[in-house]
């Protein structure tokens, strides 16, 4: 299916096409808008969090190509053609993908601000393949901060998945 | 974020056309230094060249020497078993900088020209002459506990934030530089300026000029290597103090050393006379002490960052008794 906005783009604004989620889809942006705020606000999927907008929190983690990242350092314009997956992408026919499933299972949240990003970062932790451990669970998660402080549930809960491979 | 062009460097040569024709170019590789600091309206290039997609991401061996492109991720290069083996401070560096995502973004070129995180620096608010030269320096008498003690200056006592150039420092890396009259190979001690009275210069590059690699050449002395990081948090923090250092023995003696230092100096820090001190003598905690002391001879404190100085050496005593041994 292709996605693309209405025609009536800015001056400065530029076509660029993603692969989001699986799907084709092409917007116009200008040079400023970050990959993050695209996924806001144009592709509306709000799934992926503005923390800090700094690179600090971890909340705005993606996978780019597989590789999880931090859209909200990264300009929109210089990802075209990339695989871009968001917490949004994770689910499929059979239902939640088993790292969601883990954490309602651990109740590794309580607000849930973070968690798009704690998911999408434990993903692409167990897809690298490094972290076994609990204090290397701890290492490898440390770019994604809880304020709930609900460590000890995530790493339980990627364990599990890790466990259950 | 204030608004600028954005434009694709199709090759090399293209993107050095591109910057000489605009006084305020950036280069956009892995974006985690340029895009934060674009926010904080600190870096306000007027056109955004993205070099993002040259082909210079290859880790190869030429000869004696392992040829890192500078568009190689930092997580690539860490994991890179080359890397591993023959430089093992370099791979303990870059995993002991940012976050996994960080790293995944983070390229070797960008990450030599990562600047500092002084307060003052990064908040326009403040006085800061590396920002806006000759306003003056709120950081000499503000909040400095985390700033440099060695190589500072009236101007500047803002401290190099990085892991990888301090590894790369021991390591005698060279970078590989392209300008119009082609490559260009620097040690670190020629890349890097320290502030004296133009803190805005923070290394030797000609506008333009682009980073294509890092080279590493194959030792002994560069396989016994180690970094070590002491910071406030377990993770995902920068230094307080940082050593990385290499050790080559020469039967019960040190044969060649190499030590340099993070998060105490304004720029990867060299501590010659502390090598010195080490070559052909026996390895032991009191070798290695006196060393530290060598090292943190010149260190100048500010209100807030005594500290450091017993705390980097103690951190190269450890990273030396980790490398070679504590006997005495």
């Amino acid at each position: 299916m292709q996605t693309s906005e209405r025609p009536a783009a800015p001056a400065r604004s530029v076509p660029v096409t993603l692969r989001l989620n699986g799907r084709e889809a092409t917007f116009h942006v200008e040079p400023e808008v970050t990959l993050l705020d695209l996924l806001r606000e144009r592709a509306g999927l709000t799934g992926t969090k503005k923390g800090c907008d700094r690179g600090q929190c971890g909340a705005c983690t993606v996978l780019v190509n597989g590789r999880r990242t931090l859209s909200c350092l990264a300009l929109a314009l210089a990802h075209a053609g990339d695989a871009i997956t968001t917490v949004e992408g994770l689910a499929g026919e059979e239902g939640l993908h088993p790292v969601q499933a883990a954490f309602v299972e651990h109740d590794a949240l309580q607000c849930g601000f973070c968690t798009p990003g704690q998911i999408l970062s434990a993903v692409a932790v167990i897809a690298e393949g490094r972290a076994h451990t609990g204090d290397e669970i701890r290492e490898a998660m440390s770019g994604n901060l809880c304020r709930c402080g609900a460590y000890p549930n995530i790493v339980a809960a990627i364990a599990a998945v890790q466990a259950a491979r | 974020m204030r608004t600028f062009d954005y434009v694709v460097a199709e090759s090399a040569a293209a993107a050095r056309d591109l910057a000489r024709g605009s006084a305020g170019a950036r280069y956009y590789a892995g974006g985690t230094t340029l895009i934060d600091l674009m926010k904080a309206d600190v870096e306000r290039p007027q056109r955004v060249i993205d070099i993002s997609r040259l082909p210079l991401t290859a880790i190869e061996v030429r000869v004696d020497v392992l040829r890192i492109g500078a568009l190689a991720r930092n997580s690539d290069v860490a994991y890179d078993p080359q890397v591993a083996r023959g430089f093992p401070a370099l791979a303990e560096a870059l995993l002991s900088g940012a976050s996994g995502q960080i790293r995944n973004a983070a390229t070797i070129g960008g990450n030599l020209l990562q600047r500092t995180r002084c307060t003052y620096f990064r908040e326009t608010r403040w006085r800061c002459n590396k920002r806006e030269p000759g306003s003056g320096c709120d950081a000499l008498e503000g909040f400095n506990r985390g700033h440099a003690i060695l190589g500072t200056s009236e101007s500047c006592i803002a401290t190099y934030p990085g892991d990888m150039a301090v590894a790369l420092a021991a390591l005698e890396a060279r970078v590989v530089v392209e300008g119009d009259a082609g490559e260009r190979t620097l040690t670190l001690d020629e890349f890097y300026l320290p502030p004296g009275d133009r803190p805005e210069r923070e290394n030797t590059l000609a506008p333009g000029e682009l980073i294509v690699a890092v080279e590493l050449r194959a030792a002994p002395l560069y396989e016994r290597s180690h970094y070590l990081k002491v910071r406030d948090r377990a993770s995902y923090e920068f230094a307080l103090a940082s050593v990385a250092c290499a050790i080559e023995l020469d039967g019960d003696r040190i044969g060649q050393a190499r030590i340099a230092l993070g998060g105490v100096a304004t720029i990867p820090w060299r501590a010659r006379e502390a090598e010195e001190i080490l070559t052909g003598t026996p390895p032991g905690d009191a070798a290695y002490r006196r060393a530290a002391e060598a090292a943190l001879a010149g260190a100048q404190t500010r209100a807030h960052n005594g500290y450091k100085v017993e705390l980097a050496k103690r951190a190269i005593v450890r990273a030396l008794r980790t490398v070679c041994g504590g006997a005495a």
